[in-house]
């Protein structure tokens, strides 16, 4: 396996992960609306990402699965209910503020690392002149940036009321 | 000539037709109350109507020293003496019984009569309890989009830098924060473009989820008017719902709701592809436009009628209409705001205008309209989640401008994240982070979604609730403090209604009891509190009404919503106007963006925009690589579904809105026996297919119920799009016995007991016209009728299902027309 095959593996594991994160937070912060409802739509992004990748994989000579549904981390069924349940119940604690920062941190790490990926995607191929993949970088990276602009300014705008107001 | 009508019956009144280019005649709209004729009114008082976002300029009779009627005031170009029915009925609540004429407060769990001092000595010593304990954090205000610009301000002030706290919202979050976000993402800066003069002069008008109808009645009018006349303009009307508008449109298109962004990228679509374009004008003044160009090349109208369910034609013959105006004036409203993914659509409807270059001239305008009167009060003022004069939390000299201003540091004003929102704060309040909530002018308990969350957020021990209203409102109810307020014709203050025209409201009577102008009571609040300037000065130097709006011009010089033009002895004269007013503008302006948008430039925007789709807040850099000349920004945006979709269980799709005669949570309109008969009681629209489906008839006892709750009412068979249903909002539980909430084993009654808790992540406006909702019979009407009226958008589709919908004679308006030659007197200066 070349170093494009390589990254292009371990950028569709990432997006996979991110894609799985994602419903989890949503569903582990049912009481955070804003997150609730965003991280889901964000999800997409990263599970389009995932069929996105496996298309290009094949010129590749990788066979990776391109589904969209099935994200990395189990998310659905008897788990998902209980995060739910667990949310509610938790909603009014002020302790959840904390888990959604440490959250929100782990969902920016896993985003930044993809970004790293598709930049290093970009760059070899700009150096094979292999215009697909390109196109396939140009339209995915802007989004995964998104992703971390949208975990930055959460925790941004957050953190003073979390961290100071017990 | 004067003749009366039943203004309840006719709400819209007589025509008084004109054509294109020519100035809307003027005509006196007069209501007094039984027994008094005009010629036994002993003073009229200059006033605005506080009951929607038009501003409508008129006078209060004054006999014996109380309110004993109204009339329109003929020299206002906002209305030309015309009155709609809640500005000819609704000061009627003012006098009504009930009001609160003293403070309360709660003693063993119930709220007690105390004089003034008990009341603000709580208030104070919890504030200074907090802010020892827990810090400014703790405390948050939610304000109104009904009190007055020198209130506002002066609220601002107390709350940034005298509590220092980042949590200050207005009510105008759940009607108008979309529009003043949109304005900023695609100009830099909010500030209506356009002008309601736009009316005369648009040969087409487009008006997006804007029931204008019945929510700026007199501008309807005035829509009407030009109809009549020659060379009228012609409508397009994208709502769901059969309105008037709907029915007088040239094409009418009634989208599945939440589908707004795939419907207007469709439209772009379209005239790009008829090329349709502006070029010039895009190259002068636009960034943005290949972005555009390119995403919505795959946005066919095929597609969107596949998203939107309307037909493809119809999106074409839409296209057509707005591709080939001459004068487009396009209109938008809670049908885009509240609604998913409502900046996006509502920044595509300022890309339409870019891409035509359809700015800054007569009848070529787009007004992002407000839902409450002195929504862009808050707004200018830094009560709804902005700083002050439209300055940039971002950018550090804006802070340091403001600090100067006010005297103090400017790590007092708290700039560190964007100043709180209504919807987070509650959530903080759920949380216990914060323990004080001052609510003043809203009413929270019926206006908000999902109304057992908030009702349980306030009825939390821990959470220490003020609020300042004229009645016992469902808020009020679960207050710890319940401060009485004075209202319109009892205070003195400036109201800048939806395009940007102020007017001053004088007192003309005095408040019942104890009540209190807002003013004072923020006032006597800061006093108390004695918050300090740098110098150990006081905090807050005014002292009355006038003073109050002295500082605010100190604080809106240089800034787009410059107001140093204006005093209180100019805005006696000339009725109505519109800012910037200055040296260079000392009459006001008319349009903005005459010469391209110089307010988006780096330096001196409002915001440096966000991401609409996750909020994301972009920052100084990114702007200026984007944007280094400060045009304005052509954002597009891709459609999204809406977040809860129909399913077996729930299988429609609801909406909510306000109705013609009712306003907010209808603490006034309600106690209007005029507008109150009307429609006096919560109803349900459903299309005619789908009540014939499930057996349903008119005035059936139905259910509609979602995830959060359920509300009963009778049903109303209308042409509304099959599968939508249709609440009107804010009935509410004052006047019921379970006072703050559907007690008893009661059925819910208030449209907001099914909205999700969701909003849109740019504006952070709630959405309440997305829920997916299920429909079911309770009893058999048995010959029943729905308590909606027949006039409006909720008009049977049956004409003689239900009775017509009269006032009689206690609703007859007098309107008496004006000669032209006098009203050329009294519009020489």
């Amino acid at each position: 396996m070349n170093g494009i095959a390589f990254t292009l593996r371990a950028l569709h594991h990432g997006e996979r992960h991110l894609a799985g994160q994602l419903i989890a937070v949503a569903e582990r912060h049912r009481t955070e609306h804003e997150v609730h409802h965003v991280a889901r739509d964000l999800a997409a992004w990263s599970r389009a990402h995932v069929a996105s990748l496996a298309e290009a994989a094949r010129a590749h000579g990788l066979d990776l699965d391109g589904s969209p549904g099935a994200p990395a981390t189990g998310a659905t069924g008897v788990l998902s209910t209980l995060r739910e349940k667990t949310a509610e119940a938790v909603g009014r604690r002020p302790e959840p503020g904390l888990l959604l920062l440490r959250d929100l941190r782990e969902l920016h790490l896993s985003a930044a690392e993809n970004s790293l990926y598709w930049e290093m995607l970009a760059q070899a191929a700009q150096a094979t002149k292999d215009d697909e993949l390109l196109a396939v970088v140009s339209s995915c990276h802007p989004q995964t940036l998104r992703q971390m602009r949208w975990t930055n300014t959460l925790i941004k705008n957050l953190s003073p009321q979390v961290l100071t107001c017990p | 000539m004067d003749s009366s009508v039943d203004r309840i019956a006719r709400p819209w009144g007589s025509r008084t037709p004109y054509d294109r280019h020519a100035s809307w005649p003027a005509r006196v709209d007069t209501h007094l109350e039984a027994g008094v004729a005009p010629e036994q009114v002993q003073r009229w008082v200059r006033a605005a109507s506080i009951l929607h976002s038009d501003g409508d300029a008129m006078d209060i009779a004054v006999v014996d020293g109380r309110t004993a009627g109204v009339r329109g005031r003929v020299d206002d170009r906002v209305n030309r003496g015309r009155l709609g029915p809640k500005d000819a009925f609704g000061w009627q609540a003012n006098s009504s019984s009930g009001r609160l004429t003293r403070p309360l407060v709660r003693e063993d769990g119930r709220l007690v009569e105390c004089d003034w001092d008990t009341a603000m000595e709580r208030v104070t010593s919890r504030s200074r309890e907090l802010l020892t304990r827990r810090g400014p954090g703790s405390i948050g205000f939610y304000t109104s989009g009904q009190l007055y610009l020198e209130e506002y301000y002066t609220l601002a002030v107390l709350a940034r830098a005298g509590i220092g706290t980042s949590h200050l919202d207005g009510n105008t979050r759940l009607c108008t924060a979309t529009a003043g976000e949109a304005l900023k993402e695609s100009f830099g800066c909010d500030g209506q473009p356009g002008s309601y003069d736009d009316i005369d002069h648009a040969d087409v008008i487009a008006l997006f989820g804007h029931n204008i109808a019945e929510t700026q009645p007199v501008q309807w009018m005035r829509i009407l008017d030009r109809l009549e006349g020659g060379d009228p303009p012609r409508l397009v009307c994208v709502d769901p719902r059969p309105t008037r508008v709907a029915r007088r449109a040239a094409v009418h298109l009634a989208p599945r709701v939440g589908t707004n962004v795939a419907l207007l990228n469709a439209l772009l679509h379209e005239i790009i592809r008829a090329g349709r374009v502006d070029h010039d004008y895009v190259r002068t003044h636009t960034v943005g436009f290949e972005e555009l160009a390119s995403r919505v090349e795959e946005c066919t109208p095929e597609w969107a009628a596949r998203i939107c369910d309307v037909p493809a034609a119809s999106i074409r013959a839409a296209a057509d209409l707005l591709g080939a105006a001459d004068r487009l004036l396009s209109t938008v409203l809670q049908g885009v705001y509240q609604s998913h993914q409502a900046t996006a659509a509502a920044v595509q409807i300022n890309n339409l205008h870019l891409v035509r270059g359809m700015l800054g001239r007569p009848g070529a305008g787009v007004l992002q309209m407000n839902g409450q009167p002195t929504a862009q009060n808050t707004r200018e003022c830094g009560a709804d989640g902005d700083l002050p004069g439209f300055r940039n939390w971002q950018n550090d000299d804006h802070v340091a401008d403001l600090a100067r201003v006010w005297n103090v540091e400017p790590s007092t004003i708290p700039h560190h994240t964007p100043p709180t929102h209504a919807m987070q704060m509650f959530r903080y309040a759920e949380q216990g982070s914060i323990r004080m909530l001052w609510i003043s002018g809203t009413n929270p308990a019926v206006s908000l979604p999902e109304l057992a969350r908030v009702r349980s957020i306030l009825q939390q021990e821990r959470l220490f609730v003020v609020v300042q209203d004229l009645f016992l409102t469902e808020t009020a109810r679960l207050a710890d403090v319940v401060l009485p307020a004075a209202t319109w014709g009892e205070k003195t203050g400036t109201a800048t209604n939806a395009d940007r025209t102020v007017h001053l409201s004088e007192k003309a009577v005095e408040p019942p009891g104890e009540a209190r102008p807002d003013l004072d009571v923020f006032l006597d609040y800061a006093a108390r509190m004695d918050f300090r300037d740098k110098d150990g000065g006081p905090l807050i130097t005014w002292h009355d009404p006038e003073s109050a709006f002295e500082a605010w011009k100190r604080c809106s010089a240089g800034r787009p919503c410059d107001y140093t033009g204006l005093t209180y002895a100019k805005l006696r004269g000339a009725s109505g106007v519109q800012w910037p007013c200055n040296e260079q503008a000392p009459d006001g302006t008319p349009r903005l963006y005459a010469d391209g948008v110089a307010w988006a430039h780096p330096d001196v925007c409002e915001s440096y925009g966000k991401d609409l789709v996750t909020g994301a807040a972009d920052d100084v850099v990114e702007y200026r690589s984007l944007n280094p000349d400060g045009k304005a920004v052509i954002r597009a945006a891709d459609y999204l579904p809406p977040h809860e979709a129909p399913d077996e269980d729930h299988p429609f799709q609801l909406t909510t809105g306000r109705t013609l005669y009712h306003f907010h949570t209808r603490t006034k309109t309600a106690r209007a026996p005029q507008l109150n008969a009307a429609a006096p009681d919560v109803w349900v629209e459903a299309s005619a297919s789908d009540a014939a489906a499930l057996g349903l008839h008119e005035g059936d006892l139905v259910e509609v119920g979602t995830r959060r709750g359920a509300v009963r009412g009778r049903l109303r068979v209308t042409d509304i799009r099959p599968g939508l249903l249709f609440l009107p909002f804010h009935y509410g539980y004052w006047d019921t016995e379970g006072g703050h909430g559907p007690g008893g084993g009661m059925p819910g009654r208030a449209a907001n007991e099914t909205t999700v808790t969701d909003w849109d992540p740019a504006s952070k406006q709630p959405l309440f016209k997305t829920a997916a909702a299920a429909l079911r019979l309770v009893e058999r009407g048995d010959g029943r009728v729905a308590p909606a009226p027949t006039t409006t958008a909720s008009a049977p589709s049956r004409a003689d299902a239900a009775p017509a919908t009269v006032g009689g004679p206690t609703a007859l308006v007098t309107e008496s027309s004006v000669p032209a030659r006098d009203r050329r007197a009294q519009e020489a200066p």
